[in-house]
């Protein structure tokens, strides 16, 4: 049986716990089991539920009722000027030999113009090292290799080579000392901003410059396949990826072309917009349903597909495609009109800095018009809600989701107990 | 690859470790405080006893190590791909900052590969160079913990004089815009930075009163009825709110939120985007905002 580690192998493990916790947050540890989306045992969950409180402390509550005991997260992000959730991604598990071997190699390699082969490195590993412990570790060649190699492709040893000799050196440093408040800043608003706090973390703790409000945290710890996608994408690359859709328990596999992902700073999600090269469909994806990006063969199609999908964002109010597979789009009109009072220039401000694709008219001194043509008209529902206090008139050409915008506002009209009251 | 112990607090706290001892420190007391600075809060069982132990062989059992150069380590090209990827942000204008030894790096996205498509239109003129010289002279202040002075018009149109102790700069991602948090100014903490003119330091020796004015809290109580996706909708959109949910029946939750009274309008059309999904039962001011909201509805002859 293995022991417990707060350090953690494989993330997409964690990644569900963490974000059940802190999105939802009201689930007893017997729930855990029936999940479509978090499907562990017990013992699996208590030990998740300890490595979260460890790298997260404070943010984590609990709350006991009579059915059992609720963990959750719960933090107001504008009171913090450092994502918590980025210490998941510190918490990587390594081999004994592992951390040995890197302090070791980068002592020796202390210096861009310090340059060994792997026998002068074992040599001076065992010699210099590790001959004054008790019990030395034994590195044989083929472990440096490998770690040297490893560190090749991330990019901190440069391998030369010299006759029939290779030489292993680090790489030049580049001084980032002068960026802290630009990484202070850029780590809690970038993509894979994560990786800016990885830089943060050469820093001695200092000022904390930057508080933020209206402030996602939970996109943290999607930043490994947010930052596969850009790969791909930069690449120019199919890929093939596991999607849980809301509607099925099973991950289903797709193979999809990447093409931009599109973030909401109002809901907190993000979602990829993909081409389905055996549906000739663009399709978007949660990208918090997605996991196991695996980049495939490069495409010639992607600067094609992503022009159209230029194209296609001129009627995209949020992240809803309608194409059928003959390329054929079908657009919908959305129009209302709201009124606004003399000392309410901030309306008609907020109408101009919220219409996205859309357009709004001045149609008297009172009354202004938004219209649009979208592919979903639905998307905007609860946006035109936002002016429920001066909506006059709606024009939808989906009669259905007018319909149901009007049966919406008579049920909140009968919720709060004013169905009744006569009008003036 | 992110999730890498390169990036470790392990690999940082040990490298943290071997730079004190090389400084001369053998406490172990002493070296046990980095553990619990730098790593998690469980990291104080594994990181000393390893080291003590000789089962990560860096450190001898007197404290001392066979290392000679306190531990450093080269940017990996995932960090230069992101640095590249800032260099790229108009934003990044405002820090005034060179992003060296990054000729020939990809960055790891450019502003093609995304887009935020609901973020307000009007927000901070970031390329604008009298609000790049202002941001930067009230970052220096905050760094600095000084005083700036600068002048700005009130809601009556008049002009107002302000000295103050810039805390934070506070960037709201939805409006796209830095607001000034302050402390030592008697009527406001809060100002957004666009409407400030002519920000310099305060070279004055008038010294800095008060500190900053703790944001007044209430809380509200929703019901959430768990019908077209609502209750995740619901619960990720409040997200970064302070708040708890609790499973009422089959399908219906109460979530109760912590908000800055200041935002109170804001939250009151966020509630009311949810529909009938989504019903205020606290408080009973709160309440009455929305009732107020759908009542001036009923009486815009809507049908």
């Amino acid at each position: 049986m293995s022991t417990y580690s707060e350090l953690i192998k494989n993330f997409e493990k964690i990644r569900a716990y963490m974000r059940d916790f802190y999105v939802y947050g009201f689930r007893k540890r017997a729930d855990y089991g029936a999940s479509p989306k978090v499907t562990k045992s017990a013992r699996s969950y208590d030990d998740e539920r300890r490595r979260i409180e460890s790298w997260l402390g404070d943010h984590m509550s609990f709350v006991r009722t009579p059915e059992g005991k609720s963990v959750f997260i719960s933090i107001d992000s504008r009171t913090i000027s450092h994502n918590p959730f980025y210490n998941a991604w510190k918490a990587k598990s390594f081999t004994d030999g592992d951390i040995t071997l890197h302090f070791v190699l980068f002592d020796i390699l202390h210096d861009p113009a310090e340059r060994r082969t792997v026998t002068e490195l074992l040599c001076e590993i065992d010699e210099k090292y590790l001959s004054g412990f008790e019990e030395p570790m034994m590195f044989d060649e083929s472990t440096v290799r490998k770690k040297l190699k490893e560190y090749c492709e991330a990019g901190i040893i440069t391998a030369e080579k010299e006759g029939r000799k290779m030489y292993y050196r680090r790489t030049e440093g580049a001084d980032v000392s002068e960026l802290e408040d630009a990484l202070q800043y850029f780590s809690e608003v970038a993509p894979c901003g994560v990786i800016g706090a990885f830089l943060l973390d050469k820093f001695p703790r200092g000022t904390d410059t930057f508080a933020f409000k209206h402030h996602y945290i939970t996109g943290a710890i999607d930043s490994g396949v947010l930052a596969a996608l850009f790969t791909a994408m930069r690449e120019r690359r199919v890929v093939t990826v596991s999607n849980i859709s809301r509607r099925e328990n099973m991950p289903r596999k797709a193979r999809i072309i990447p093409l931009r992902i599109l973030v909401s700073v109002q809901s907190g999600r993000q979602h990829l917009v993909a081409y389905l090269p055996e549906y000739n469909q663009f399709q978007s994806y949660r990208i918090d349903y997605l996991s196991g990006v695996k980049l495939e063969e490069p495409t010639p199609r992607f600067d094609e597909l992503r022009a159209e999908l230029d194209r296609m964002q001129s009627h995209m109010w949020g992240v809803s495609t309608k194409r059928n597979k003959w390329g054929e789009e079908h657009l919908e009109h959305v129009e209302f009109t709201v009124r606004v009072e003399d000392h309410e220039a901030y309306i008609v401000r907020r109408l101009e800095r919220e219409k996205r694709i859309g357009t709004v008219e001045r149609l008297d001194d009172h009354t202004y018009r938004f219209s649009a043509d979208v592919y979903d008209s639905g998307e905007l529902i609860p946006w035109i809600r936002t002016f429920i206090c001066r909506i006059e008139k709606m024009n939808f050409s989906d009669r259905t989701q007018e319909n149901q915008f009007k049966k919406d506002l008579e049920a909140m009209y009968r919720m709060y107990g004013i169905d009744g009251e006569v009008s003036e | 690859m992110i999730f890498s112990e390169l990036y470790s607090a392990y690999y940082n706290t040990v490298a943290a470790i071997i730079s004190r001892i090389l400084d001369g420190e053998h406490s172990e007391r002493e070296l046990q405080r980095i553990v619990s600075e730098r790593a998690f809060g469980e990291s104080v069982l594994t990181i000393m006893p390893s080291l003590k132990s000789e089962k990560w062989q860096l450190v001898h059992a007197d404290m001392t190590t066979a290392l000679v150069h306190a531990p450093t380590m080269p940017l990996t090209t995932l960090q230069k791909q992101w640095l590249k990827a800032i260099s790229l942000d108009p934003r990044v204008r405002l820090f005034d900052v060179a992003f060296p030894h990054l000729d020939g790096v990809e960055p790891l996205f450019t502003p093609a590969d995304y887009y935020v498509y609901d973020r307000y239109s009007d927000g901070d003129p970031f390329e604008d160079e009298e609000y790049i010289r202002q941001f930067r002279v009230i970052l220096a202040a905050i760094r600095q913990g000084e005083q700036i002075k600068f002048e700005m018009t009130n809601r009556n149109g008049n002009t107002m004089f302000v000295r103050c102790r810039p805390v934070k700069l506070e960037y709201s991602e939805k409006d796209d815009k830095f607001r000034v948090l302050t402390a030592g100014w008697r009527s406001v903490s809060t100002v957004n930075l666009s409407k400030i003119r002519a920000c310099v330091p305060y070279t004055g020796e008038r010294p800095s009163e008060g500190e900053v004015r703790p944001a007044q809290y209430d809380t509200i109580t929703l019901k959430v009825v768990d019908e077209r996706n609502a209750l995740e909708r619901v619960l990720l959109h409040f997200a970064h709110f302070e708040k708890q949910a609790e499973k009422l029946g089959r399908k219906t939750y109460l979530l109760r939120i912590r908000y800055d009274r200041d935002d109170e309008s804001e939250l009151v059309i966020r509630v009311l985007s949810f529909g009938p999904m989504v019903e205020v039962i606290g408080s009973e001011s709160f309440q009455k905002l929305v009732i107020e909201k759908l009542k001036k509805q009923k009486n815009c002859g809507f049908r």
